[in-house]
Order: structure tokens, then C-alpha cells, then sequence
């Protein structure tokens, strides 16, 4: 038996599971997918929010507040990749500067710092010289630029150290009360047993809040498109560029063009109301809008460099033309003591992680005593990429080890040795996205044109796949049929 | 740090072409760089005939071409370094090579480039709809099939008519999978005719012009894709859409000249080719670095990135010895109407130059003009000009004489 059972493992689930390993509990997390960061947590900005955007005394304004510094203490334990860039939101229209002062307000309210208002197209562009004309913009240093997904698996992994569980491709499909406890249901009819049961399954929250009985919530999926460019481009952009929000959907940040830490630039997110809570399908007019959008921002893109396009979805709480503030929602549920639910974590829900677990580790604290673990890990080893390495190490490390000398993936120069560690990584993640996540392989311009046939063999001759064996992300993504001929 | 006279990257067709004519011209301490364990580059994965028609006189397969390149390679005792790649190449034409055995720097009198090209992407051309598995650009399909020996899918839509995607239109066909179809949004095929012939009418695969998908469907494995009819400005025309059922789309929609190496040297890049700038001894903006083959302009055949690759080797010879024209009046040379490119893009009147070029549209019974300002210096009869051809002028030194710009056009 477990005494917690998280339910979703991306970001607020690894993180409430982090949170929670500090102190002697049993702990599981079960995730549906075949790695921990296939929803919201791989498909978003990748921007830690300052948080002047939601209302003050909100939770949404507390904890972004409160997580904007808590995750960039945890990544620097965690060793992952962050950039204190700062953001600029730019006004191009004298209207849109009062509203600049609005969110310096909500900011300063909120206890942001270091917010400025700058005006003046030459002085917006001392900051950040390749930005279209504005006519003034608001600085935001506190806002930072991180790898998301590098990010959750780091948690994860540190996790594991840490004696969670995961149950990877463990879709839970029925809970129930006995003794006290919840009983749980997987896919495969698969039971686990847990004390404490934390809803953090993201845009399907509301779906299994009713699982577990309490049928109050109602998630609108809200779909947001990017394009991805060419990190040739990265020299020309030093710090996300945001609009001044948009009216026409609640909480809608806009259209924004951010630097990611690897290097490619991302363009979007869009925002439409869609059915499916996993629609992560691009479109054709998005695509043009996100492309003339970013190019108000920063004219200093071509349609070629468009390297990838890609969705997330917003798990948003309230449907189409509700314009209404809407908070996160948090709680431990009267008529299902010990379920807490978290509905409507979208953004700045990635930022607030880490405060949202302490809220949940409070929750549980106000019931029962938490005793800290003897020997808490902070943090699962983790190695720079070889190729941040100074040219004499990779030498050295190439001589020493023929699988550094071998480049797989051309665009990101990642080593064979890399590849293999992502393979052999400690979650058990076994599909061609997990290696993409972990390695940047087939992330680059070329998006696996080179590595892929070559990842391919590695996995057949040196982890003995067969042709079956091969899957590109979710379950049923087969790569191969089977064999052309026998092989002798 | 090793010094050497010649280093060629890449030994595809145009840098095994490359090496076995500077050894053949004297030049000795040339080392052949290859990134695979194999030598021969793409057309190891090309198992169909047709190569080798100009080159030897004879239709080859992919390999059966190599092999007659490797058996020189062998005899005249080429230094080769094979499973290295270049992950860096300086200005000053030091390099950086990594491999299993190791990794250092080493430098070069000469640099050829002979990294051949890559495939565009699902993302390059804005592919909309879902990510799932079973997209495959056609290269990976044919490396995948015919080298890792995979079979990719079983029903197969094939999204642009570039000859790659046609050669895996008949592969797939004789291998057990049903090709449905062949899209192309441009109002012509951008393959070659012999292989819209051999590949999809022996076959019966359909091919349809103005057309392109519109939509992937499908979460894990791709289950269909939503195509339309394009109008002539290539915009989709409402209500044509059509779905249809597949578990593979394979994507033919172009190749690019792979020149991350050269930019991060400083080698100036053309916009339209995607290929170095080069003048008429093939030398890049960088004094004593060449480029030939697919890395200069996507070929139609392989026999002409050899040549290309041959006609390097000398150059590139003349340039160790210090005897490549000098000159400090280049001549432009411009794209003019209805041609996409020509090349090389400056020359220096002081030697014959053979000019190829590609028209930006099919057309027939038309000439090609080289003009300064308003004199015409050649004219040539082209029966059937077509972007999928590349065509050629040679122009003699001779005629070159006085010559202050260049453009080519078709009238």
C-alpha cells in the first residue's frame, strides 16, 4: 500500500512527488503515457513566469509569485538548464501602454520585482535590439527561459532516488473506497492501494475528479499552437518578446516569441476552444497567424526557418467568451477526505509547481505529521550536454571512450554515449521521443533525417529491439511493419 | 596538428570523384573524410539502376557506381577516414574530426565540400494536423528499408513527386505495400520523366498535380490525411477536400544543400541553390575552399555531382600551385527571366565556363540567352526546358572577352 498516490506525472505531479519524498512516505506515481512528459509539460513556452498577469491575492498570483523562485532553486539543485533572460512585453500602440502600467501595478501588488516600464523605441530596443517598433514595453527580469521537459525528468529521476514509484503507461481507469483507502484500477486491471490520492492529471482533471465521484468541475480544452525556428536564429533574439494581452480569451497571454535554452525560438502559442483534451493537431490558418503575429514582434524570421510546428493544451476552467478571473483550485475535498483535487492548473501553472506542492504537502500536514526522511537525494546525478563540453574534455572524454568520439544526431552533436545513457535512463521510458527529449536527437533542423536510422540500429544490435519493439511516442505508434527479408 | 594539402568532406559521388582525380592529377596527400562506416554516401541506399549512363556508359545501381570508384580508391592508395564526422570547420580551414577512434583537430591547404544534401521536413513545409508515427521523409524510408532492412508500412500516400519519393513509390510497390497515391502541389512533377514512366505509370500509382495534404490524422500511428485541390495560385480550393486511409505518408518535397559546416566557416551561401557561392574555379567567398556535388546544387543525376567533383580536383590542384586565374573585375553572373539559378555565380573571362542553370517553369520549343546588358553572347535551343532538368551552356573564353555582367534567360 502507498500512502500517495499522484495521478499524472508531469510537472505538478513530479513536483508535489519531490515535495513529498522529503518525509517518510510511500509514495506512487501513475502516469498514462510511456513518459512523464508527453501532455502540458513538453508542450508549452517553456518561460517561468514572473507572475503580473492574475489578480492579486489570487492563488494563481501567490504561487506563481512564490514558484518563480522556488524552480529556479530547484533547477539550479537539479542542474537543469536554465536562462535568467528576462521578458519584455511591448506596447506597439500608445493605448496598449496603460495597460503596460495595469500589469506593473498587478505586478508590483503582487510583489514581483524589478518591474519597469521603458519608453521609447529606441531605449525598448537597448534591451533587446531586434524587437519591431514599439512604442514602450515593460521589463520583467524575474521572468527566466528553462528546458520544461529536461526539467520533469530531472524530478522524476530525482524521484526514483528517492523511492517514489512510477507506473509508466498506467492509465487508471476506476478508484474506489474501501477501508478508508482508495482502490485503484489501471488499464491492464492492474490494483494499487494509497492513502492520499492528488489529482494531478492536467487537462483530464475534471474527467477523473468524477472517477473518483465528484462530478462539479468542467475543463473546456483550450488548444495553443507553436511554430518552432531554426537555432541559427538564436544570436538575434536575447529575451522573450510578449504582446500586451490579448481581450478576446480569458487569461490569454498572446502570441509570443521566446528564445529556448537549446536554442530554437518558439513562436505562439494560439488559443481555440477544442473538444478533444488531447487535439494536438496543428492548422494551416494558425500557422499563418502565428507567423505574421511573432513577425510584428521580431521581423527577423523567413517562413523557411520553420524547423517543426507544434500543440499543447490548456486545461482551462471556464468555457469560450467567459472572460471572468478564474483561479487554480486546489483542495482536499469535503465528501472525498483525503482527495485533493487540482482543477484548472493551466498557465502559470509550470512556474507554480513547486508552490503548488508545498500547498498539497500542507494540505496533508494539516492531517497528519510528516516525518522527514534521514537521507533525502536532492538530486539524480545529471551530465552536461558533451557538447557544452570545452573542446580539450571532449578530446580527452573521445580518446578514453569511442562512444563519445561517435556523433549520431549531426544537428545537435549528440554522442552515441549520450543516446545510450537516455536509453538505459532510470524511468524505463522505452519510445524514440523519450531519447529525442533526453539527447536532443531528432530535435534539430534535419528532425532525424540522420539519427534516426542510426538510433534505430543502436537499439537493435545493442538493446536487441525487434522490429515490433519500436515506438515513436504514445502506445500503438509502431515505427515498422516488420522485416523486408529474414535475417540469417 | 596534421597538415594536408586536399581534405574532402563527404564521400558521396562528388567526393570520391573528387579524390581519385587529385590522385590521378598528382596530388598526393589528399585525405577523404566520411562520416558512415561505408563510403559512397546516398547511393548505398539506392539499389535501383539508371546511374553511371553518362559517367561509364552503362546503367549502374547505386553500389555497382561506388564500386567502380572504390576499386581506385584501393589502387591509387587513398588516405580515407571513414565513420569521422566534421562537427567543426574553422575559417582558416582547420577542422575539427570526431569518430570511435578519437577526436582532434587537424588543418588543410585545400577544403572540398562534398556533404551532399538533406531532406526537407514534415515542419520545413508547414505540415499540419497531428505527429504521429508513420511519416517518414523518403530517404529514411530507403535507408531504412534497403540498408536497416525494415519494412516502413503498408498503405501509402506519397506527398511530392521529387524522384526520391517516386524510386520509393516502386520500392514500396514491390515490396507487398499498396502506394495510393502520389501528390504534387506544383502543376508538374518535380522528378524526373524517366521516373514518373518508371515508377508510378508501370505501376499504375496515380499521380495528381495541383494537390497537396492538408491534414495528418491519427495520435499514435498515422491513420489518414485530408488532401485538397490547389487553385493556380497554389491556394487550396474550398470544398475539395478529400480524405483517404493510410499507415504511412512518405514526404518527397525536396532536398537542401547541407551547409551547416560552410556557414559556420563563413562560406557565403546562395539563397536560391541553398549552396555555396562559388565562382568559375569553384571556390567558395574562402580562398582555397571548393565545393562540388549536392552541397553546391541539388543534381539530377549522380554522375554529374562525379564530374562536378572531378572538375574540383582540379581546380583545386591549380590553387595549391598557385596558378587559379586571378583576377579583381569579376563577372556577375545573373539569374534572368525564367531561369531559378545559374552557376557558378561570378566568373573570371579568363577561362571556359560551362553554366548550368535550372528554368523556373516547363515550357517548350524555347531559347536560352546569355546576354551583357543588351549584346547577346550565346543563344541555344532548348526542346523541352523543365525545373526537374538541368541544363548547361558552355561558354568559351574567347566570348568572354570584354564581357563586363552575365545574365541567362529564356526567351
Amino acid at each position: 500500500m502507498f500512502d500517495i498516490g499522484i495521478v499524472g506525472g508531469g510537472a505538478v505531479g513530479s513536483s508535489i512527488a519531490y515535495e513529498l519524498s522529503r518525509f517518510n512516505l510511500k509514495i506512487a506515481v501513475f502516469e498514462k503515457e510511456p513518459d512523464v512528459i508527453f501532455g502540458a509539460s513538453g508542450r508549452n513556452s517553456g518561460v517561468v513566469h514572473a507572475g503580473f498577469y492574475y489578480r492579486p491575492g489570487s492563488l494563481k498570483a501567490k504561487l506563481c509569485v512564490e514558484g518563480n523562485k522556488k524552480i529556479k532553486e530547484w533547477m539550479k539543485i537539479l542542474n537543469v538548464p536554465f536562462k535568467a533572460t528576462g521578458k519584455i512585453l511591448v506596447a506597439f500602440e500608445e493605448e496598449e501602454v496603460q495597460e503596460l502600467y495595469k500589469l506593473k501595478e498587478i505586478g508590483d501588488t503582487n510583489g514581483v520585482e524589478g518591474l519597469e516600464i521603458i519608453k521609447g523605441s529606441e531605449n525598448v530596443q537597448k534591451l533587446c535590439p531586434t524587437v519591431g517598433e514599439a512604442v514602450a514595453c515593460m521589463y520583467s527580469p524575474a521572468t527566466a527561459i528553462f528546458s520544461p521537459y529536461l526539467f520533469v525528468i530531472a524530478l522524476a529521476e530525482t524521484n526514483l532516488l528517492n523511492d517514489v514509484k512510477y507506473f509508466l503507461n498506467c492509465k487508471i481507469v476506476e478508484v474506489k473506497r474501501e477501508n478508508g483507502n482508495f482502490m485503484l484500477k489501471d488499464q491492464n486491471g492492474n490494483r494499487y492501494e494509497c492513502r492520499w490520492l492528488i489529482n494531478a492529471t492536467g487537462v483530464h482533471c475534471a474527467e477523473f475528479s468524477k472517477m473518483v465521484g465528484i462530478d462539479s468541475y468542467r475543463i473546456y480544452p483550450c488548444k495553443g499552437e507553436y511554430l518552432l525556428l531554426d537555432k541559427a536564429l538564436a544570436p538575434l533574439l536575447n529575451m522573450p518578446i510578449y504582446p500586451v494581452p490579448s481581450k478576446d480569451v480569458g487569461a490569454y497571454l498572446g502570441v509570443h516569441i521566446t528564445p529556448t535554452v537549446e536554442g530554437p525560438i518558439t513562436i505562439g502559442p494560439s488559443a481555440e476552444y477544442i473538444e478533444d483534451p488531447e487535439g494536438y493537431e496543428t492548422t494551416p490558418e494558425i500557422m499563418e497567424q502565428l507567423f505574421q503575429g511573432g513577425y510584428k514582434l521580431w521581423p527577423y524570421f523567413k517562413r523557411s526557418d520553420v524547423i517543426r510546428t507544434f500543440t499543447g493544451v490548456r486545461a482551462k476552467p471556464v468555457p469560450p467568451g467567459d472572460k471572468t478571473f478564474y483561479d487554480f483550485l486546489i483542495k482536499e475535498e469535503e465528501s472525498v477526505p483525503n482527495f485533493i483535487n487540482l482543477i484548472g492548473i493551466e498557465s502559470p501553472g509550470f512556474t507554480s509547481a513547486p508552490a503548488i506542492a508545498r500547498v498539497v504537502r500542507e494540505i496533508i500536514e494539516k492531517k497528519e505529521k510528516l516525518i522527514p526522511k534521514e537521507k533525502f537525494v536532492p538530486a539524480s546525478p545529471r551530465k552536461e550536454r558533451f557538447e557544452d563540453l570545452p573542446e580539450e574534455e571532449k578530446q580527452r572524454r573521445a580518446r578514453e571512450n569511442p562512444e563519445y568520439g561517435e556523433i549520431i544526431c549531426r544537428c545537435e552533436k549528440v554522442t552515441k554515449r549520450e543516446i545510450i545513457e537516455a536509453i538505459e535512463n532510470p524511468l524505463g521510458a522505452k519510445t524514440l521521443a523519450s531519447i529525442k527529449y533526453r539527447t536532443r536527437a531528432m530535435m534539430g533542423r534535419c528532425q532525424g533525417g540522420y539519427c534516426l536510422p542510426k538510433i534505430v540500429e543502436i537499439l537493435e544490435k545493442e538493446f536487441g529491439y525487434k522490429p515490433e519493439d519500436f515506438q515513436l511516442h504514445k502506445e500503438g505508434s509502431w515505427l515498422f511493419s516488420g522485416r523486408m527479408r529474414k535475417n540469417d | 596538428m596534421t597538415e594536408k594539402d586536399v581534405v574532402i568532406i563527404g564521400a558521396g559521388p562528388a567526393g570520391l570523384a573528387c579524390a581519385t582525380r587529385l590522385k590521378e592529377i598528382g596530388v598526393n596527400d589528399v585525405l577523404l573524410i566520411e562520416r558512415e562506416k561505408k563510403l559512397g554516401g546516398i547511393l548505398n541506399q539506392c539499389i535501383h539502376d539508371g546511374f553511371g549512363l553518362h559517367k561509364f556508359k552503362e546503367t549502374l545501381t547505386g553500389p555497382e557506381y561506388i564500386e567502380r570508384y572504390l576499386q581506385k580508391l584501393i589502387n591509387y592508395k587513398v588516405e580515407v577516414l571513414s565513420d569521422t564526422m566534421v562537427v567543426n570547420l574553422f575559417p582558416d580551414k582547420s577542422m575539427i574530426l570526431s569518430g570511435p577512434w578519437g577526436r582532434e583537430k587537424i588543418k588543410a591547404k585545400a577544403v572540398v565540400l562534398a556533404m551532399g544534401c538533406r531532406e526537407r521536413t514534415a515542419g520545413a513545409i508547414w505540415l499540419a494536423g497531428s505527429r504521429p508515427a508513420g511519416v517518414y521523409t523518403a530517404g529514411v524510408a530507403q535507408r531504412l528499408m534497403n540498408i536497416d532492412n525494415y519494412m516502413i508500412g503498408n498503405e501509402v500516400v506519397i506527398l511530392g513527386s521529387g524522384d526520391v519519393g517516386l524510386i520509393m513509390a516502386r520500392r514500396l510497390t514491390l515490396e507487398g505495400a499498396r502506394v495510393l497515391m502520389v501528390l504534387e502541389k506544383l502543376p508538374y512533377s518535380s522528378g524526373l520523366p524517366r521516373n514518373i514512366s518508371q515508377c508510378l505509370n508501370d505501376y499504375d500509382i496515380p499521380l495528381y498535380l495541383k494537390t497537396t495534404v492538408t491534414r495528418i490524422h491519427g495520435k499514435a500511428r498515422i491513420e489518414g490525411v485530408t488532401y485538397v485541390s490547389l487553385d493556380d495560385e497554389g491556394k487550396p480550393i474550398p470544398g475539395s477536400e478529400r480524405f483517404i486511409r493510410c499507415d504511412t505518408l512518405l514526404l518527397s518535397v525536396g532536398l537542401i544543400p547541407e551547409n551547416e559546416l560552410s556557414r559556420e566557416a563563413g562560406v557565403a551561401i546562395h539563397p536560391v541553390t541553398g549552396g555555396p557561392i562559388v565562382n568559375d574555379t569553384y571556390q567558395t567567398n574562402i580562398e582555397g575552399v571548393f565545393a562540388a556535388g549536392n552541397v553546391l546544387h541539388v543534381h539530377d543525376l549522380a554522375d554529374w555531382a562525379s564530374m562536378e567533383g572531378e572538375l574540383v580536383a582540379d581546380f583545386a590542384k591549380r590553387y595549391l600551385e598557385g596558378s587559379l586565374p586571378q583576377t579583381q573585375n569579376w563577372i556577375e553572373v545573373k539569374a534572368g527571366e525564367g531561369i531559378r539559378y545559374v552557376l557558378p555565380q561570378r566568373i573570371s573571362g579568363k577561362i571556359d565556363v560551362n553554366l548550368l542553370f535550372r528554368v523556373s517553369f516547363p515550357a517548350r520549343n524555347k531559347h536560352i540567352v546569355i546576354k551583357d546588358k543588351d549584346r547577346i553572347i550565346k543563344r541555344k535551343r532548348v526542346i523541352n526546358p523543365h525545373p526537374a532538368i538541368m541544363e548547361n551552356i558552355e561558354v568559351k573564353r574567347d566570348e568572354l572577352k570584354g564581357v563586363q555582367s552575365l545574365e541567362v534567360m529564356i526567351e
